[in-house]
């Protein structure tokens, strides 16, 4: 039985579906991450989970208990908020010790879980400050001391590094991670940040519109993307969603014709193990490559088993230093393709490059979904 | 900044100098009842008889004060207008706190625990703002009466924290409107019962409206009349309706020095709470709450 389970979990706001049919579950010490554009619903789910908001129909059980009119204080979870939440009124110390004073706690235990947090986040010298004397970044480890000092069961994130400048996050991730790896905690975190969803999470569930659309680990969310939507929004450049057309190949052999302006169709094949039944002769389908399985011959995969090389015409060239991306137009559409840092490639001229169609993935122009 | 800090010469110069004349002579306009009052209240009253209202008292008294605050006949007593004075503190003080805690309480339910029909009570709240004085009277005469409250300084605290009710919970849910409801969310969460969340969270957070709204409660109940003359009559009354039986009196010499020191009384107690509380005013103590 999972830790954290939510089943069938509905939320209304007047005629509005909030989150529909959600089921989703975490096993104890997993790093669930909530992902999906904003207004997707993925704070109301996890603020349901905390008991802030009430839910229509469903059930929401931490380690097999329903807690579904539990009130938050008696859920043993704790949250870190995205503006922090810090009082403004109080010490470092009190912010940290608050919800242990709440509970009775005593002041001579309250004061040593206090410092046993700060040294944790190494924030011990500010425990005197007030929230307004601190910088973001101490604040937000303040905000997670809160959170640790109660050790709680099931710890709850609101998108907690998107106040914090770009070097910050990527440190404070980190630091996260740590934090996990180190306390064995169960984490349900919300983020907009598909990088932090990838590098943080034991398990994604991303959302669009109120409604689940893929759960899994960060590979299969990657990798095997379930439809058209969840392949464009995770991963950076997106994937390269084209438009083809399926050859007569031999019985087995499909291929994949994909139309240029100007200049002949390009012909790709399609690997043995990925053919399906839609894809006959003539039908419409959409072929999803990542920018990194397109690149240049050099740093083609060797032991990849499914290697096209087409040769096209250069639009634009962005050096990014630690690689190369290549912008050309295939199927009326812009592909990105990434090449090694010094790869050299000219803007208007022609360039072999190579796909490695192990990596493809293939989607129903209609339906949107995976085809497998 | 730097060309209009430095005094320029032509046509800056000659705007800046029309600024500050008329700022000037309407300070002396708004300044030259003051003067009067506080000049005659300690003139005799020879002096105030053949003297220029003007000038400043030739042999300073305090004797018109004395007389004000303990022996000036009021009606059928001789006791000054330090029972009134009395009467008014008394009155001005419990309404002042039961209207802003209650306004305060208001507006932590309206903002932060919403529920059908808050905007409706708000609403009406607002309204009560809006009602003319002079049209609850006679209905809060008869229900002072009902309560036995009648002509006492109970029942005057009672019409004030209902009449200021309205403005109190409009500064609070205003103020507490735009207060980050993550904190709210977050003490909820770290076990903060509803009223812990009030007195730990809000309260300390709320200095500048607590200022604001006991300025504007005291300044408006203390220099109340309508509801002191109506409902308090006699030994009750507060200083207000005192001083204006003192300054109407048509019997015997208009002992203006008197007049003017019993003034000064009345006016004294709200120009205090705006010099103590009034540098309050600015200080902003949500910094740095959420992200800053």
């Amino acid at each position: 039985m999972a830790f954290l389970e939510v089943s069938r979990l509905d939320k209304r706001f007047g005629a509005v579906d909030v989150l529909k049919d959600i089921n989703v579950d975490l096993e104890k010490g997993g790093f669930l991450v909530l992902i999906g554009p904003s207004g997707c619903g993925k704070s109301t789910l996890l603020n349901t989970i905390a008991g802030l908001e009430t839910i229509t129909s469903g059930e929401v059980r931490i380690d097999g208990h329903v807690v579904n009119d539990l009130h938050p204080s008696k859920r043993d979870i704790a949250m870190v908020f995205q503006s922090y939440a810090l009082y403004p009124n109080m010490t470092v110390a009190e912010n940290i010790g608050f919800a242990l004073e709440m509970r009775g706690v005593s002041k001579s235990d309250r004061a040593a879980a206090v410092r046993d947090a700060a040294r944790t986040l190494q924030i011990e010298h500010l425990l005197a400050r007030r929230p307004a004397q601190l910088s973001g970044g101490q604040r937000q480890r303040v905000a997670m001391g809160r959170a640790l000092v109660r050790k709680p069961r099931l710890f709850l994130f609101d998108e907690p590094l998107s106040n914090l400048d770009a070097k910050l996050r990527v440190d404070m991730r980190t630091e996260i991670k740590r934090l996990h790896h180190r306390t064995g905690a169960t984490i349900v975190y919300v983020t907009h940040d598909q990088i932090e969803a990838m590098t943080l999470a034991t398990k994604i569930a991303v959302m669009k519109e109120g409604v689940l659309q893929q759960v899994g680990t960060p590979s299969d969310i990657y990798n095997r993307p379930t439809n058209l939507f969840v392949a464009d929004f995770m991963g950076s450049p997106a994937m390269n969603l084209l438009e083809a057309k399926v050859a007569a190949g031999g019985a087995n052999e499909p291929r994949l014709t994909l139309t240029r302006n100007g200049s002949a169709p390009i012909t790709l094949r399609v690997p043995e193990s990925k053919v399906t039944p839609a894809m006959s002769a003539g039908a419409k389908i959409i072929l999803g490559i990542r920018p990194e399985a397109i690149t240049d011959e050099g740093s083609a995969d060797r032991n990849a088993r499914t290697l096209d090389t087409v040769h096209v015409l250069v639009d634009v060239v962005e050096p990014a230093g630690s690689d190369t991306l290549v912008v050309t137009t295939i199927a009326g559409k812009e592909v990105i393709a990434r090449l090694r840092a010094d790869a050299e490639a000219r803007p208007g001229e022609m360039l072999p490059l190579v796909f490695n169609l192990d990596k493809a993935v293939y989607f129903d122009p209609e339906t949107g979904q995976r085809l497998q | 900044m730097r060309a209009e800090g430095s005094v320029g010469t032509g046509p800056a110069l000659v705007s800046r100098l029309v600024i500050y004349g008329l700022l000037a002579l309407f300070a002396v306009f708004f300044l030259l009842p003051l003067f009067v009052m506080v000049v005659t209240s300690f003139k005799t009253l020879d002096e105030i008889r053949d003297g220029n209202m003007l000038a400043l008292p030739v042999a300073p008294t305090i004797e018109p004060w004395l007389a004000a605050w303990g022996t000036t006949c009021i009606g059928l007593s001789c006791n000054g207008v330090k029972g009134f004075f009395a009467n008014s503190l008394l009155m001005v003080t419990p309404a002042v706190i039961i209207s802003t805690m209650l306004g305060a309480l208001n507006g932590y339910v309206l903002t932060k625990w919403r529920f059908p029909g808050d905007k409706l009570i708000f609403g009406l709240m607002l309204f009560a703002c809006f009602i003319p004085f002079q049209s609850v009277l006679i209905p809060m005469a008869q229900v002072l009466g009902w309560l036995g409250l009648a002509g006492t300084t109970a029942g005057l605290v009672m019409v004030h924290v209902v009449y200021g009710l309205g403005f109190t919970t409009l500064f609070f849910r205003n103020y507490y409107d735009v207060f980050p409801s993550e904190l709210v969310r977050a003490a909820q969460i770290d076990g903060a019962s509803f009223f812990q969340i009030f007195r730990r969270i809000l309260l300390p957070s709320s200095g500048p409206i607590i200022v604001v709204t006991v300025i504007y409660q005291f300044t408006n109940i203390w220099n109340d009349f309508l509801f002191g003359a109506s409902f308090a009559s006699g030994d009750a009354a507060p200083m207000t309706v005192a001083l204006n039986n003192l300054v109407n009196s048509s019997t015997g010499v208009k002992e203006y020095n008197v007049h003017m020191a019993a003034a000064m009384f009345a006016a004294l107690p709200t120009l205090i709470v705006y010099v103590v509380a009034g540098r309050y005013l600015v200080r902003g103590l949500m910094a740095g709450a959420v992200k800053g």
